[in-house]
């Protein structure tokens, strides 16, 4: 569990993005209650760049799933931009989701036979856009990912690494303030793997704030920040110099 | 998600899966073809029915003899004492609102043209008889009281005997043998059609009740001036009721029927045989109805087998569209319109089915049929209903899904 030794300088600083305090999650497994998270406290701060590292079973995925808002908490506090979530509704979690928080998974989740534009565009529907803003904003964040060229072809006819590259522009589409990556790397090669990391590392220089999750520890060195967990708890805090891009 | 989004999705969806789509619209396909092909001819034969009403006449009354009893025998219909023209003259002078009263003796005999040869209903009337029936004369001159009187040998025939023995040429003036004895035909009746698609109307010669009696039917001792079944028309239909009790009256007082005893007549008015076939042309179109409601039915659990497949092949997408923000009211209504969309595309390529159905059997077969708009309307407000049905547990169970078991789905 990490102190929070600058906490009387914290007012003078904005808000963090991500507030856990005492955060436990159980699952209930026939009788018995499956505790994967033991209470858990730390906050993430605007444009950090937060790497989560940990063996299977320490939690890590299931404190993703919290701070993306798919879960609530058992107990204990968790406020993202501000809202607590722990009294949102169904719909309310799906607002948060929507607007203030960019996923990108291991597998893309792209809809392989629908275009890289259509794909990017998605959060939009959800979101009331305009559909010609929706295409001009879809089309400007294929262009921010080095994609500009690739709109009309389907998931299916680009390489893995453009594939993740639409789905970090889908991430980015709706301007969240915070985005939570689930092993961004883990079905891509090693050279495919570093273009990826040096674009998460270009969004970090943009000032945007980055949760990932991995188990690879030369990815999790573009980070400056690691968080380490075992048994459902946060077991390591550490900053470190970000490997620089070449 | 607003609607375009909703159909743009749903028709992506359909077309991935095109062959699929097609297959599984199949069932909505011909179950709205069918819904269109059996209701139309349901509510064709329902329409001829309720044109064979205004073709009877519907403030006519029939009265024809009943059966005779003698002792604990009785006799089949028809048996007991004929009526007369006595009973006709006795109902047109004392029966309240009859405005007209013709006779009506049928013997099937062969009529003979040339070298052409047709057995009809050679009927006997009086001179009243298009009056009564609102039946006009098309060509020539119906029979007058005068010609009854004496028993003249002149003819008025129906269309379809006018087709089948002259082949629609002109008649007027021609002589035909009925029963072996020389006739005129001065006239043409116009054409009536099937009665309640069971029975050709035009296919009768009409001549004096005089000389039927005297040339086809034969003398009957006890009556001599016996009048076959008696058409009463009453001028104003709501005097139907009355002037039927009034003729019951009239009748058991002049044949004499002890209070107590049965009628040995039968009064029927045609509202009554009509509403008789009318309910039993309700049941069949009842029974085709379910018919096409059961297939129908069918083609919708098609639509929802199809739909539960599609929602566990799409469990991560549909995990990512949760993740990315889609409510679960998103989800529902996504899937549902998809169910819809199919359904509504099934029912109209079946309208156009059935409809092309329609004609075709009505081409073939000869068949009265109507389609309707209201029958189209059903057809389409069917599949559209039958979407709603049964693409909501699909897309409910979509909607229920948990976003993190589904992203993770395999």
């Amino acid at each position: 569990m990490t102190s929070m030794p600058e906490s009387a300088q914290l007012t003078r600083n904005p808000p963090p993005v991500v507030s856990c305090r005492d955060l436990t999650k159980s699952y209930a497994m026939g009788e018995q209650a499956l505790q994967v998270l033991r209470g858990v406290s730390f906050d993430v701060k605007p444009g950090e760049f937060v790497a989560i590292m940990g063996p299977s079973g320490s939690g890590k995925s299931t404190l993703l799933n919290l701070i993306g808002a798919l879960d609530t908490p058992t107990t204990g506090s968790l406020s993202i931009a501000g809202t607590d979530v722990g009294g949102l509704d169904d719909d309310e979690l799906a607002h948060l989701r929507n607007r203030v928080i960019g996923f990108v998974f291991q597998q893309f989740n792209l809809l392989r036979r629908t275009s890289a534009l259509e794909n990017v565009k998605m959060p939009l529907l959800y979101s009331r856009t305009p559909a010609k803003d929706a295409d001009a904003v879809a089309a400007q964040r294929l262009v921010a990912v080095g994609l500009g060229d690739r709109q009309g072809h389907t998931a299916a006819q680009l390489s893995g690494g453009q594939q993740q590259r639409v789905a970090i522009a889908r991430a980015l589409v709706t301007s969240p303030q915070l985005i939570l990556a689930d092993e961004p790397t883990g079905a891509l090669d090693t050279k495919t793997s570093k273009d990826i990391m040096d674009l998460f590392t270009q969004l970090h220089r943009d000032g945007m704030t980055i949760i990932m999750v991995t188990h690879e520890a030369e990815v999790a060195d573009y980070a400056e920040r690691l968080l380490r967990f075992r048994d459902g708890l946060l077991v390591d805090d550490i900053r470190q110099t970000p490997k620089a891009m070449p | 998600m607003n609607l375009a989004n909703y159909l743009t999705s749903a028709l992506a969806a359909i077309r991935l899966n095109a062959m699929r789509s097609i297959l599984t619209a199949l069932g909505v396909i011909i179950g709205v073809a069918s819904v269109i092909v059996m209701s139309a001819i349901g509510s064709g034969a329902r329409q001829e029915v309720e044109r064979s009403i205004s073709r009877l006449g519907t403030n006519m009354l029939t009265i024809s003899p009943g059966s005779s009893r003698s002792g604990r025998s009785r006799g089949g219909a028809g048996t007991a004492t004929p009526l007369s023209e006595d009973d006709m003259d006795a109902i047109a002078d004392r029966i309240a609102g009859v405005s007209a009263v013709t006779g009506s003796l049928s013997i099937n005999a062969p009529i003979i043209y040339g070298n052409k040869n047709w057995t009809t209903s050679v009927t006997g009337t009086s001179a009243s008889f298009p009056e009564v029936r609102d039946w006009e004369v098309d060509e020539g001159y119906y029979f007058t009281p005068e010609q009854v009187q004496r028993g003249a040998k002149v003819a008025v025939l129906g269309s379809s005997v006018v087709r089948e023995v002259f082949g629609g040429a002109s008649t007027i003036g021609e002589r035909i043998r009925i029963a072996g004895a020389p006739f005129e035909v001065i006239g043409v009746m116009k054409t009536r059609g099937q009665a309640g698609g069971f029975r050709d109307q035009d296919d009768i010669v009409l001549i004096p009740l005089s000389t039927a009696r005297a040339r086809l039917a034969g003398q009957n001792a006890t009556v001599p001036n016996q009048a076959g079944s008696i058409l009463v028309k009453v001028g104003d239909a709501g005097d139907l009721a009355a002037a039927e009790e009034d003729i019951v009256d009239l009748l058991r007082q002049r044949r004499r029927i002890r209070t107590g005893m049965q009628d040995d007549f039968r009064v029927r008015n045609v509202a009554e045989i009509v509403q008789a076939r009318t309910a039993a042309q309700q049941t069949l179109t009842w029974l085709l109805a379910a018919t096409a409601a059961i297939s129908l039915i069918v083609g919708g659990i098609g639509i929802m087998n199809i739909m539960l497949v599609s929602v566990t092949e799409r469990t991560r997408e549909i995990g990512l569209r949760m993740a990315v923000g889609a409510r679960k009211r998103d989800i529902l209504a996504q899937f549902l319109t998809e169910a819809i969309v199919l359904c509504i595309a099934g029912g109209l390529i079946g309208l156009a089915l059935g409809v092309g159905a329609t004609y075709a059997i009505a081409f073939l077969a000869g068949w009265p049929v109507l389609v309707s708009g209201t029958v189209i309307a059903v057809g389409i407000g069917a599949s559209a209903f039958v979407g709603v049905v049964f693409g909501y547990v699909p897309a409910r169970q979509a909607a229920h899904l948990n976003p993190i078991d589904a992203l993770r789905y395999e």
